[in-house]
């Protein structure tokens, strides 16, 4: 199956054209000393999608939520979210969104049920109405067991889990999701993930940071690139990945024999140009790079016309990690970052 | 800039509005968290439990019978003198916890969350506050429980409540120093430690424990202008001797003074800080 070009087909139709702005940045400047932290970002969320804003560590992307979620203020520029703006209209700007981030927390003193309805409380819920919220998200985000206990003894999943809920209470419009994952391992990034997901599919807009290319993958239908504050690339994922790069056809022939003969002869015929057919030879699979439909036609003609029978044949667009390689010229991750299989490592 | 004006104008009206009612409600939620901190840590209790029982047993019995002997009686004589005097340093010593907690909320990224919803700031200041006063009055009953055990005589009622008030009004003077500290400084255990840096001095450097007559001059100096001292002698003059109008009078004095100067610095630091 083809399926790099199915993966991309599915993103279609969670970009619904023309809708509304919910978050807009226009020129947006934070400087903290010499170091411009944000430098003149641009950024618009449409209503109901999820963007995604990647970065290394201090690109700006904490800079840009606190701001926008009104925990300081910008040096110049302005920004709207749901039409409220974030220096003049503070505090109806606080009602409708949430944040969950590597900063702002739980209190991990008080047990998860106590966190959610001192937030309810906070959000002017009538006590009852504040208790029964409390007790669904807790059941949502499967806590209920956990309500007792203080925050402190729960672990880093659950920690995450009562963060989304907390930033539920309150059903807000946009919700900012500062770096969700960072920090934890594989299968709690996978809960996490499954979350988000659910809560976009409830509507909600979502400013997603990252740094894991995966990440935004997964959970962004928009990107926005940014490096030490200055946006380097917007746009729909697949777009951004298509613009910077070809695609890779990876074909595996039913019979592993066959893979060497096959890369020499594809490399002899020279589709491509240059020899660089390669073997992937613990998925039993040749990697070609292509940069047109013709050539992707020529060479799975000549693996027809070799009268090799095919597995499978599959299209890859290039990964993330290779599109800030393109765009910025270094390597997304600091020395001091951790990339996700770093951090399997660590954190387990 | 003009056409913008307009709407914006009127909206910041309805962002002023949050309400008395409102101001109560987020201040309640707030005080019941603190609370909530206590008993889910007793331990933080501790410094209100134990050490009004401990100081006054230490200082009753180690130095009672010869401070008491210099002030030409005994042990008795010294109990009705120190009593008064750790009830000025207990709640000088409660009024500390107020920058410890801020600090750890900072540190924490709860405050980040609290700024992030649609309530005054001043809430969470406020609930934190009326917690540590709460302490404050338990401490100060426990230290006049054990008092009374170890021979301490009620001889003037309303004397002793208000003096209990007034260590009150100077305990929550002395919060905002402490807060400001707790805004400012890296963490917790810098503030406390700076926090007893300061009132070490300030503690013993007075007539809290012991008459100041026999010390140096120069030590005289630095006591008899130490607002501990007179919050002391305030406190012994309501509770045992008749009003003493003089000190108490300088402790209303320094208690306004420090908030006047302090509390501004506090809310400012508190406010900006990001």
């Amino acid at each position: 199956m083809v399926a790099g070009t199915l993966v991309g087909m599915t993103r279609i139709d969670k970009n619904p054209s023309g809708a509304n702005s919910a978050v807009t940045v226009r020129g947006l400047v934070k400087h903290y000393g010499e170091t411009k932290a944000l430098d003149g970002v641009d950024l618009d969320v449409r209503e109901g999608t999820v963007m995604g804003v990647l970065g290394p560590n201090g690109a700006g992307k904490t800079t840009l939520v606190r701001i926008l979620s009104t925990l300081i203020t910008p040096d110049a520029g302005h920004a709207t979210v749901a039409g409220h703006d974030v220096v003049r209209q503070p505090r109806q700007l606080r009602r409708v969104i949430g944040l969950t981030g590597q900063y702002a927390s739980v209190d991990e003193k008080l047990p998860g049920w106590e966190n959610l309805y001192m937030i309810g409380r906070l959000l002017d819920l009538p006590r009852k109405e504040a208790r029964a919220r409390a007790d669904e998200l807790l059941e949502r985000f499967s806590l209920t067991e956990a309500a007792k206990r203080p925050a402190s003894t729960y672990s880093g999943g659950m920690r995450r889990r009562l963060d989304l809920a907390a930033s539920m209470i309150g059903r807000p419009a946009v919700l900012y999701l500062d770096e969700p994952t960072t920090g934890l391992d594989p299968r709690t990034r996978n809960e996490v993930w499954d979350e988000v997901q659910r809560m976009v599919g409830d509507g909600v807009t979502v400013l997603l940071t990252t740094q894991y290319m995966e990440e935004a993958e997964q959970l962004a239908s928009e990107l926005t690139v940014i490096d030490r504050g200055k946006v380097i690339a917007g746009g729909a994922i697949d777009e951004l990945k298509a613009k910077v790069g070809g695609r890779t056809l990876r074909i595996r022939p039913a019979d592993p024999v066959e893979l060497r003969p096959l890369a020499s002869a594809l490399d002899e015929l020279g589709i491509t140009g240059i020899a660089t057919t390669t073997v992937d030879a613990g998925s039993g699979t040749l990697l070609v790079p292509i940069l047109s439909d013709e050539q992707l036609t020529a060479v799975t003609g000549a693996v027809v016309a070799r009268g090799v029978t095919i597995a499978s044949i599959t299209t890859e667009l290039p990964s993330l990690d290779e599109v800030f390689l393109s765009l910025t010229g270094h390597r997304a991750s600091a020395p001091q970052d951790a990339t996700p299989t770093e951090l399997e490592k660590v954190s387990v | 800039m003009s056409a913008a004006t307009v709407p914006v104008t009127t909206d910041i009206k309805a962002d002023a509005r949050i309400g008395l009612r409102g101001h109560l409600r987020h201040t309640g939620a707030l005080v019941r968290r603190n609370l909530l901190w206590i008993r889910q840590d007793p331990e933080s209790m501790f410094d209100a439990i134990l050490m009004p029982v401990v100081f006054t047993l230490l200082f009753v019995y180690v130095f009672g019978g010869s401070i008491g002997q210099s002030l030409g009686g005994g042990q008795d004589q010294y109990v009705q003198y120190v009593v008064p005097g750790l009830m000025a340093m207990t709640s000088m010593n409660i009024s500390m916890g107020v920058g410890t907690g801020f600090n750890q909320d900072f540190q924490s990224g709860v405050m980040d969350r609290f700024r992030s919803l649609p309530i005054g700031r001043g809430s969470v200041l406020i609930a934190k506050i009326v917690v540590e006063l709460m302490r404050m009055l338990i401490a100060t009953a426990i230290l006049l429980v054990v008092g009374v055990l170890v021979g301490f005589d009620i001889t003037n009622w309303p004397g002793l409540f208000a003096a209990v008030g007034l260590s009150v009004v100077f305990g929550s003077a002395l919060m905002w120093v402490f807060l400001t500290l707790g805004v400012t400084m890296k963490n917790a255990q810098s503030v406390q430690a700076m926090g007893f840096l300061v009132l070490m001095p300030l503690q013993f450097g007075s007539s809290i424990f012991a008459p100041t007559e026999s010390m140096p001059g120069w030590l005289q100096a630095f006591t008899d202008y130490n607002p501990l001292s007179s919050l002391a002698d305030a406190a012994r003059g309501l509770m045992v001797q008749g009003p003493l109008t003089h000190d108490l009078w300088v402790t209303l004095g320094w208690s306004a003074l420090l908030t006047l100067v302090m509390a501004p610095i506090a809310i400012h630091k508190f406010r900006t800080k990001s």
